[in-house]
């Protein structure tokens, strides 16, 4: 059933699609990761009108499938293009592309920012009151204290949405985007040979995590050069 | 009620066991036949969550006719080959065209519809001007099929076209325009209906019935269909019951029960109540 | 906005109904793979936990397979290589026709497998945040190893795996949706039919969004109770 000269014919054509693949991923989460951060702030001081907003956007990111999200952005919101034109914003949703980064974004922003709340949280008091013992103001403060180490906290936690965004993007191919997943699908239908097909998707974006999982790994280590590891 | 209630603890007992599909040489008692239920009105799913249109009927009446007992399924477009292969179920009616290309994995009944295909646009757009025609071109006539492609060319220049993925339509808008437009794959037809609507896409190209049905909607109040058909070819002898190469005995079952909804009008009535034309295959 | 209720009316000619018996079936679907997943889980946690090499690895590669490809892949691939995997079963068993795998069966599994993955590394944590004074204690005291697992060791470790498990289990929730792409109608699928023949696809993606929404916090709110009674007499560190 395995068939190795098959895997060599389709895997050429399965990689035209990982520059959109690693497009979408690298986008929505570098996009995903500054909204996180702003996120994650603006809950650090306690005003209602800002918390309340935000703490109801990321239970609804949270509490829904991407799927539907993805769905909802682009045929749900694809019916109010006169409205959209209206505010100057149809360009963006005409696009599958940008229909899909946004989906891909507020969905890696949502659980990002309960990360990094968290992490921000974990900053002991007492180095705050230090640096500002010391005369840093409170964005020194943020910046010198607060957010390294926050940061370098977060990483564990953080790799393990990053990969869950690569896996994410499988779901373009439902708003007509090419991707790994788009093209295996068209191979497919052309060849009708499903099993095989998968595998070799399947084979591509392990890589991709593989090294992602690495590199984040190798990351800590560096940045906690003092912590032995068990 | 009572019946519903039973019907309903069958099929749930059902999605749990396992199903046994027909085997190859014997005369198969019961078959499973699969179609997409998003192609109206062909095949679509209804509010009660029923599978209806033209096939369904059809595919009842050639059971009915069979003396077999059918359980009809709904299965993604692009999934309903592979799934054949992998014996899911044992027959496809989803307006599949009986193409080449599908010939050398899997196997075709007789046609038991003949419909072409065409593009659909807006009324204002250069394509859409033209309006609809009853003109028809037969693909196996290079010539003339040339001729027609290129008149329709400058009209569609750098426009995006909208087409089912995994289907004939695509093979033609690939062969004929892919050096003219941007094609998007869509999983449904419903899918490229609605983004033609929200004006994502400059035009559709899909079964003419299928676009007549679409285009009848009020939200479709200023598209037309445009230009001319086009069968044969790239689409096949037409539209036929897709299945396993191995199933011979179920292809002379299925063969024997269309040419006699064909001779006796069962299906020009099925169609014209369906999709308002006739679509019944001419020999 | 009366287009919208009129749609989704539990009356004739709407959707309510439809969508509510899909969402049903979400649920199903979840519980059950949930339930697989905890199985699965539980065998990849103790084979990671072995000292011997092969379990250790073969739990260590499920858990990067399963964690790292996309499970829209899985799903896939499942679906299409279940049905030639069990007719080669059946054909040992003397089966001559083909066996299919029901698209619910499917799902069930899919999760199943996906999930097991993720709540495998949530059992191997808890086990190794019980008190290994426990064991010693256990065995001090002469009681069976099954005795002392089944009376000990797993009540404790369940309060330290439940705040992972609720994580999990939101996971596998929205990831049922995905078993719409193998043509089981649950929630995600009605909603695209829905879409599809009505061409309103805001309003019933908007309603599916509300009830997956409505399934999770209901279903969060129960692992929260869990949570809070698996650490009653307990005083927080």
């Amino acid at each position: 059933m395995i068939d190795l000269h098959f895997f060599v014919e389709i895997i050429p054509t399965l990689l035209s699609g990982l520059p959109l693949t690693l497009q979408l991923a690298g986008l929505s989460i570098a996009i995903g990761f500054a909204l996180a951060l702003l996120l994650a702030l603006a809950q650090q001081g306690n005003h209602r009108m800002l918390v309340w907003p935000i703490r109801a956007f990321v239970a609804v990111f949270r509490g829904t499938p991407l799927l539907v999200q993805i769905f909802l952005i682009y045929y749900g919101l694809g019916q109010f293009r006169p409205t959209l034109q209206a505010v100057g914003l149809w360009w963006l949703f005409r696009e599958p592309y940008w229909c899909a980064i946004i989906a891909l974004s507020l969905n890696t922003a949502a659980y990002g920012s309960e990360i990094l709340r968290g992490a921000i949280q974990g900053v002991p008091r007492g180095l705050v009151e230090a640096a500002s013992a010391f005369g840093m103001t409170r964005i020194q403060t943020l910046r010198l204290v607060v957010l390294p180490l926050a940061l370098r906290q977060a990483i564990p936690s953080y790799s393990n949405e990053i990969i869950l965004m690569v896996k994410g993007t499988s779901l373009a191919s439902i708003v007509t985007l090419m991707e790994v997943t788009g093209i295996a699908q068209g191979l497919i239908s052309q060849t009708y040979r499903a099993v095989e097909v998968f595998v070799a998707a399947g084979a591509i974006y392990l890589t991709i995590n593989f090294t992602i999982i690495s590199a984040l790994n190798a990351l800590e280590t560096w940045l906690t050069p003092y912590r032995v590891r068990a | 009620m009572k019946f519903n209630r039973l019907a309903a603890v069958a099929a749930a007992l059902s999605m749990f066991g396992f199903m046994h599909t027909a085997l190859a040489e014997d005369a198969p008692k019961a078959i499973t036949i699969a179609t997409e239920g998003a192609y109206a009105p062909w095949n679509f799913t209804n509010a009660d969550g029923k599978l209806d249109g033209l096939e369904i009927d059809l595919a009842n009446n050639l059971c009915e006719r069979m003396k077999v007992k059918c359980t009809i399924i709904a299965q993604d477009w692009d999934g309903l080959i592979p799934a054949l292969k992998v014996g899911k179920f044992d027959v496809i009616m989803a307006g599949m065209f009986i193409t080449p290309k599908r010939l050398e994995t899997i196997d075709f009944t007789q046609p038991y519809a003949i419909d072409p295909g065409g593009f659909a646009a807006a009324k204002d757009s250069d394509l859409g001007k033209l309006g609809a025609s009853t003109e028809k071109f037969k693909m196996d006539d290079e010539a003339a099929t040339k001729a027609a492609i290129d008149k329709l060319k400058p009209l569609l220049k750098g426009k995006v076209v909208g087409v089912q993925a995994a289907t004939a339509m695509l093979e033609f808008v690939k062969k004929y325009f892919g050096d003219t437009v941007e094609i998007r794959e869509y999983k449904t037809t419903e899918q490229h209906d609605l983004d033609l609507a929200a004006g994502r896409i400059d035009a559709i190209f899909a079964q003419k019935t299928a676009l007549a049905a679409t285009l009848a909607k009020p939200e479709f109040a200023n598209f037309t269909v445009a230009g001319p058909g086009f069968v044969g070819g790239l689409f096949g002898a037409g539209t036929g019951a897709g299945l396993r190469k191995e199933d011979t005995k179920l292809k002379q079952m299925l063969n024997d029960a269309i040419s006699a909804a064909i001779a006796d009008g069962t299906i020009k009535s099925i169609s014209e109540k369906w999709v308002k034309t006739d679509v019944t295959p001419v020999k | 906005m009366t287009d919208a209720l009129h749609i989704l009316s539990l009356g004739k000619g709407g959707w309510g109904g439809a969508l509510l018996l899909a969402a049903g079936v979400t649920f199903a679907l979840s519980i059950l793979g949930f339930l697989l997943g905890a199985f699965f889980g539980a065998v990849a946690a103790s084979g990671g936990l072995s000292p011997r090499a092969v379990p250790s690895w073969l739990a260590k590669a499920y858990g990067t397979v399963f964690r790292g490809v996309p499970d829209l892949l899985t799903i896939y691939l499942l679906y299409y290589g279940g049905s030639i995997a069990l007719t080669e079963i059946g054909k040992l068993f003397g089966s001559a026709g083909f066996v299919g795998l029901p698209t619910f069966a499917t799902g069930v599994l899919a999760i199943g497998i996906i999930s097991g993955a993720y709540q495998a590394e949530v059992y191997r944590g808890a086990y190794l945040a019980v008190d290994p004074g426990q064991f010693e204690a256990c065995k001090a005291l002469g009681v069976a190893r099954f005795h002392s697992l089944r009376l000990v060791i797993i009540p404790q470790l369940m309060r330290h795996a439940l705040p992972g498990l609720g994580n999990v289990w939101q996971l596998v929730l929205k990831d049922s949706a995905l078993i719409s792409v193998i043509g089981l109608v649950e929630l995600m699928r009605q909603s695209q039919i829905g879409a599809g023949s009505m061409r309103e696809p805001f309003v019933f993606y908007l309603a599916a969004a509300a009830l997956y929404f409505l399934i999770a916090a209901v279903t969060g709110s129960v692992f929260r109770y869990g949570e809070t009674r698996a650490w009653r007499g307990m005083v927080h560190a």
